[in-house]
């Protein structure tokens, strides 16, 4: 049976509970939340005097009512020490959802800690220390002081290279400005750490490096474009299920108002099915390309395009670049960037040329180009919003791929202007504000390959689990168990000696090959199994957090509730050991060093904000994003007029252009030259195994599934990680709906739950990412690009039975997941 | 027959079709609610109201029903097939809320695959599952009603196992 709250009835709201900006900080769309707390002795009534809502809520509220919150919406949570109820709902005045709650976002109170309903109990409330075989909880001071320890003796005795960092820089979660800041002031500024990465990928690097070498930003439109444009041109996205509520409440509109919809994915998804829903099945072309072949459809339409002549001449002229080769093809650009008529020499490719690669009809291609360029009969130009994801970032040839995609935008002239833009779609939202990381280089280091060969000597975790959220991890798994180990072992082998003495332990076990581990995060993650020292972080609304959404709009989403346990904002965390490494190295005589951890006084997570985000746009402060509620305001703030924040709705409105930071302003185009697989070993895989393994993404628990493990709800419909596959290839491989199945190939192995999907083609399926129960990345192999761009995507592998279904599985819903009206 | 405008169609939009018909004939057949009204207890009292008669169901053909009140509209549904919580001489009657627990948009029932189906948002959910919601945006499953039926193969609702969409309290 489904699984039930058995809850019938929920405390009021009363007219005078408080009432907070809450921005839903799982997710790049941002969706406006409210929250409202009062004390636990009190309640509002069902007369209009008496709640939040002046209703009658005696009466049955109907469709879209503002008036009513599910059993999720609901929890008891600290505030100021005190228990407090707490209702957290969808804002039905903020622009960007309108009042639509996710299937995240609208459980965002159940997924609070509470010590009065049990909630979350898996969040981490203390400092711990491996000691005496065990993780031992701590004070901070203790916990810290060891850190500091540890990292002075080794980054003194060999250098800040043997520091190995990795740490989110994305905003929302734990993330956002005031945290990216303190990590980075450590980083980047006390130290030079060039030996990071980031949360998903094995390296320091932007995901969409070609794009801004050509001058445009990846975020450079509004939400508002998909209503104003004449057709949606999604690559390697699925916005249904994982920008929910930017579909639903802007691409719908869009769809609803005669946009056509054009959607590259070798699979069939829930945004092609519930697109054909909302603007009928003519309005909407799926190209079901070749995994991989993105890049060559991308070059015959833009040829297609410019051969009959569809550009935008006068944008061309005036915006881009005109003279040949701006940047060469180098070890830091994998192809080279210039004028149109100098990439056309790489990109030409004829529609029948593309349909033979990517395997799609070439009057598909034709219908693409037509509906992304062809001007209407009256000769106006027709507009275009391209969106795109992981689909192709962590596709075959990121560089490459990505620039022939943005060679459309720019040569059709849809960049900056209504129902425009050509942007990536996002995942966690933005709010990175740190100091340079040129010294970072670029290529960057392939940080899991470092580790792996056995360098560095302490690793910094924050909110990582590259267990579940790299490549190769089947590998990392095993050399930074085997690492961690060493150090555990000399730590429990010195037990009863003094700091001191535990320390030239740990060191001696780092000099030998070990590894220090500290691990910053909310939960004890599964890498935090190797970790020495955790370190508990509390998240947006247990401290004010401030981030950006896909279209650049900032928010302050407010703390309503107390950090659980002894937990911290990142920010002071950060600030925490660089006042240890201060005090630490000053004790080491090192004075000068010392000197460089000055500067982290800060007592709240709004002083970090000052101290960052603030000092390079004085005219944003808490009290005034405050005042701008949850619409905000969209960055760039350029003013402060009248009570309000300016802000920036569109980039490159005035047709110029900087990312790429000339001083001409002039966007260039990429040389995308097709080479097939890009990535080592892609080619060798595929003709080995008998499944491509498309790694996909669910609404049910995108972003957040490492909370939603201890979530009834989530985990009564997918006990198992599920790998969606085409039903005759199930009886090809003695497969039942549920039955428990494992993915193998030359990397590693996973597990998953048969999820039979007639939608699917034969021989590919796809497993949901990033599950604590099933990491797809064990099978991924270790293949970048020349940047250090993991090809998670590209992923082939063989498929056998593990065990029948399970009690829990065999309970689940097995239908298809397309809407049937 | 699809219907791709039922997004526009408004809130009581509900049992396309074929199925209208049988629905429309089998609301004689449901009794007065009773009054329904809240005590001073710590869980609402539900009433045990009658919902029809378990020869009045034709096999995967929805009968309209109100439950706990006649502002909570619902279905009385006999699958065909037995399901765990299905009640009956074949164990397979079951009754939900039609109120889509995301926004609260009036559901359609597919008789092709058993489930019940959002027009504003996609939300969909398994009749032979317990309303688990097969993909959507709602934080619970569809609520279902408890059944009881008695020798004369009278069906009564005595229950609800979730928060119905648009109130508070599920008996107002």
């Amino acid at each position: 049976m489904a699984y039930k709250r058995q809850i019938d009835r929920l405390p009021i709201i009363p007219a005078d509970a408080k009432e907070h900006n809450v921005t839903w900080h799982y997710c790049i769309v941002g969706c406006g939340y409210k929250a409202y707390t009062w004390p636990m002795n009190k309640q509002g009534g069902t007369a209009p005097g008496e709640n939040k809502f002046g209703v009658d809520l005696s009466e049955q509220q109907y469709q879209d009512t503002e008036a009513w919150y599910a059993p999720s919406m609901y929890n008891i949570v600290k505030q100021d020490g005190k228990d407090v109820q707490l209702v957290v709902k969808p804002d039905v005045n903020c622009v960007v959802n309108s009042g639509l709650g996710s299937i995240r976002g609208a459980r965002m109170a159940e997924n609070r800690p509470s010590t009065v309903t049990g909630t979350q109990q898996q969040r981490l409330s203390d400092p711990k220390v491996w000691r005496n075989g065990v993780w031992q909880p701590t004070t901070w001071d203790d916990a810290l002081d060891l850190v500091a320890r540890v990292t002075a003796r080794v980054v003194t005795e060999g250098s800040e290279d043997d520091l190995v960092v990795s740490m989110f820089d994305h905003g929302g979660s734990a993330g956002g400005y005031e945290n990216t800041w303190g990590t980075g002031k450590l980083y980047f500024e006390s130290m030079k750490i060039k030996n990071c990465r980031i949360h998903n990928r094995p390296a320091y690097n932007s995901e969409v490096h070609s794009t801004r070498d050509m001058g445009v930003g990846e975020l450079n439109y509004a939400y508002k474009d998909y209503g104003l444009t004449d057709t949606i041109f999604m690559v390697g996205a699925n916005s249904m299920e994982t920008q929910t509520n930017l579909y639903l409440n802007h691409m719908v509109p869009g769809l609803q108002n005669g946009a056509k919809m054009v959607v590259v994915d070798p699979r069939r998804t829930l945004t092609i099915s519930a697109s054909e829903q909302y603007a009928g099945k003519d309005n909407v072309l799926h190209l079901a390309i070749n995994e991989g072949t993105d890049m060559a459809l991308f070059n015959a339409i833009l040829t297609h395009i410019v051969d009959n002549g569809w550009v935008d001449a006068d944008f061309i002229a005036n915006s881009t670049f005109q003279n040949g080769e701006a940047v060469a093809q180098d070890s830091a650009h994998p192809a080279g960037l210039g004028s149109l008529d100098y990439a056309m020499a790489s990109c030409r490719t004829s529609v029948e040329e593309a349909a033979e690669i990517c395997g799609v009809p070439a009057a598909d291609i034709v219908k693409a180009a037509e509906w992304i360029a062809k001007p209407h009969d009256d000769g106006s130009r027709r507009k275009c919003v391209t969106a795109y994801e992981k689909g192709i970032i962590w596709g075959n040839d990121n560089y490459r791929t990505i620039g022939a995609l943005v060679n459309i935008a720019l040569a059709t002239g849809n960049i900056g202007r209504e129902g425009g833009g050509v942007c990536r779609l996002g995942g966690h939202q933005e709010g990175y504000y740190r100091p340079s990381d040129a010294h970072v280089g670029r290529p960057a280091e392939y940080i899991d390959q470092f580790l792996i060969r056995g360098l560095g000597g302490v690793h910094h975790i924050w909110a990582c689990d590259h267990y579940k959220t790299t490549l190769n991890a089947s590998e990392f798994k095993r050399v930074h168990k085997r690492r961690s180990d060493m150090v555990k072992d000399a730590i429990d082998a010195a037990a009863g000696g003094t700091r001191e003495q535990v320390v030239d332990a740990i060191v001696a076990a780092i000099n030998a090959g070990g590894l220090f581990v500290v691990d910053v995060d909310i939960i004890h993650s599964q890498i935090g199994q190797n970790a020495h020292v955790i370190l508990p972080a509390c998240e947006a609304n247990e401290m004010n957090l401030t981030s950006m959404n896909g279209e650049r709009r900032m928010r302050l989403s407010e703390r309503y509730m107390d950090p659980f346990g002894n937990s911290r904002p990142d920010c002071l965390i950060a600030a925490g050991i660089a006042q240890n490494m201060e005090r630490v190295l000053r004790d080491m005589g090192n004075d000068a060093y010392a000197d460089q951890f000055k500067g982290y006084d800060w007592q709240t997570e709004e002083d970090a904000f000052m101290d960052g985000y603030n000092q390079g746009n004085p005219d944003v402060t808490y009290d005034r994003l405050r005042a701008m509620g949850n619409n905000g305001v969209q960055e760039p703030v350029v003013g402060y007029e009248n009570g309000q924040l300016v802000g920036t709705e569109r980039l490159y409105a005035d047709g110029t252009f900087d990312r790429h930071g000339r001083d001409d302003k002039k966007a260039l185009f990429c040389a995308a030259g097709w080479r097939g697989w890009q990535a080592p070993g892609k080619a060798r895989e595929k003709a080995a195994h008998k499944f491509w393994i498309n790694n996909v993404r669910a609404n049910i628990f995108w972003q957040n599934q490492f909370l939603d493990q201890e979530n009834d709800f989530i985990q009564d419909r997918f006990p198992h990680p599920f790998v969606e596959m085409n039903p005759d290839d199930m009886v090809d491989l003695g497969l039942n709906p549920g039955d428990l199945l494992e993915i193998v190939n030359d990397n590693g192995v996973t597990q998953g739950m048969a999820y039979p999907t007639p939608t699917a083609k034969r021989g590919q399926v796809a497993m949901v990412f990033g599950s604590p129960a099933g990491s797809q990345g064990n099978v991924v192999n270790p293949g970048v690009n020349e940047l250090v761009l993991p090809d998670y995507k590209h992923c082939w592998g063989d498929i056998r039975k593990i065990a029948d279904a399970t009690p829990e599985t065999r309970a689940i819903s097995f239908k298809s997941k397309e809407v049937a009206l | 027959m699809k219907c791709n405008r039922l997004v526009d169609a408004g809130r009581r939009q509900f049992l396309r079709g074929g199925l209208v018909g049988a629905a429309g004939a089998a609301a004689s057949t449901v009794l007065p609610a009773q009054q329904a009204q809240a005590r001073s207890l710590a869980r609402v009292e539900y009433p045990p109201n009658k919902l029809g008669n378990v020869s009045d169901l034709v096999v995967n053909e929805p009968m309209d029903i109100e439950y706990p009140d006649a502002d909570s509209p619902g279905v009385l549904l006999k699958l065909g097939q037995a399901v765990e919580g299905g009640v009956g001489p074949d164990n397979d009657i079951v009754a939900y809320s039609v109120l889509c627990p995301h926004k609260g948009w009036m559901l359609s029932y597919n008789g092709e695959d058993k489930t019940f189906n959002c027009p504003g948002h996609h939300s969909r959910f398994d009749a032979e599952a317990g309303g688990q919601q097969v993909w959507g945006h709602a934080t619970n499953n569809l609520p279902q009603f408890v059944l009881r039926v008695d020798d004369k193969g009278d069906i009564y609702a005595e229950g609800v196992d979730e928060l119905i969409y648009g109130r508070l309290s599920n008996v107002l």
